[in-house]
């Protein structure tokens, strides 16, 4: 190992450049424990955004040699390029707010547009709908959500930076777990959300989403179901406002 | 005044949300066309390909091959399939490959689309027409 690592970090909003820093290389480092340390020590203004540190909270993805990973979870040994070195940019397909910030409004808008939110039925006086751990609607949701919300996806995403209206894996993700929660009473408008090319229907299944989700859910997967429902409300009639 | 404006607002508001779905049944729809003939092709493309090892077994001249073309209804059926089918799969290919990588609008994606599947259905039974007849 190394004693030192050479990172280019991005410095500015759209319009910038790479900063270049020699960083102490240490044992199970990881690339946030990287950008801290160039915080701390050497560029004080450096923005970047973290939270947990533990992969819970999603809030520290960024693009490390050319590829989006969530930097708390990531270690050096694994990224480094073979001459040593780190580059260290925002993720791509969001507004960068200054450095290594972005601009999540547009990602967390596009989960509401989505239908992203739970609507029940029952109120606290009503007793708790009972849901069969093994049926395939539980089973489905299951896969799907234990999403932290990091933005990996959506930066790996090509249809995102080819339609800009395109609500993108995470949110169709969301949607996919709630038309599978069968307490939902919002189906038919949740579907009408997910139709058409800004929906499920302009994913080309290329699955780099599903390559780079830290938590190993599968999007793609759940907009092929996305599809399929769709369709079949389609056929029935369901989707006319 | 104030509810006849919120009233005339709401009205272009559900017909803004009406436009939005059709579209989104729309572009639906022509997804559902694309995986339809895609499975389609999928056979034909099979078929396709058993028939040229077939054909070139003794060797490939014009000759022979219009001697068993010619007059096969079964042969012109299937060819005729193949090109429809065709025919519906591209457009829905060449519109998103537009709209995507050409940055062409929305409708002019569309346009362009059909022009090229009308294309393709004229070559395709116009070559159809004159291995058979």
């Amino acid at each position: 190992m190394a004693d030192a690592l050479t990172v280019r970090v991005w410095r500015g909003k759209r319009e910038g450049g790479f900063s270049r820093y020699q960083v102490p290389r240490l044992a199970s480092q990881t690339v946030l424990d990287v950008v801290t340390h160039i915080q701390r020590h050497l560029e004080p203004s450096l923005s970047y955004r973290f939270a947990c540190r533990v992969g819970m909270c999603g809030s520290c993805a960024m693009t490390v040699n050319g590829v989006a990973r969530w930097t708390c979870r990531t270690h050096v040994a694994k990224v480094v390029g073979s001459n040593g070195e780190l580059e260290i940019a925002p993720l791509a397909n969001l507004p960068v707010i200054k450095d290594l910030a972005t601009d999540m409004r547009e990602f967390f808008d596009k989960w509401a547009r989505g239908k992203g939110r739970f609507h029940g039925s029952r109120t606290r006086h009503d007793a708790f709908a009972t849901v069969q751990p093994t049926s395939p609607e539980r089973v489905a949701a299951d896969a799907g959500i234990e999403c932290i919300g990091c933005g990996v996806c959506y930066a790996s995403c090509d249809v995102v930076a080819w339609r800009p209206e395109f609500l993108g894996p995470a949110a169709l993700n969301r949607s996919w777990t709630l038309v599978n929660d069968v307490r939902d009473v919002q189906q038919s408008e949740r579907l009408r959300a997910v139709a058409g090319d800004a929906g499920c229907h302009a994913c080309h299944t290329q699955g780099s989403c599903t390559e780079r989700c830290p938590k190993q859910i599968a999007p793609t997967l759940g907009i092929a179901g996305l599809k399929r429902r769709v369709a079949r409300a389609a056929v029935r009639g369901e989707l006319k406002p | 005044m104030r509810a006849t404006g919120a009233a005339v607002e709401g009205a272009a508001g559900s017909r803004r949300a009406e436009g939005a779905a059709a579209l989104a049944i729309a572009q639906a729809r022509r997804w559902y066309w694309q995986r339809i003939s895609a499975m389609v092709l999928a056979i034909c493309v099979l078929a396709h390909l058993a028939v040229i090892l077939y054909a070139v077994r003794g060797g490939l001249s014009a000759a022979e091959i219009l001697g068993r073309t010619r007059g096969n209804w079964a042969f012109a059926a299937f060819y005729t399939v193949f090109v429809v089918a065709s025919a519906v799969h591209v457009p829905v290919g060449i519109a998103n490959i537009a709209r995507e990588w050409a940055g062409v609008g929305e409708r002019a994606g569309v346009w362009l689309g059909r022009a090229v599947a009308l294309l393709v259905l004229a070559m395709g039974l116009r070559a159809v027409v004159a291995v058979v007849a």
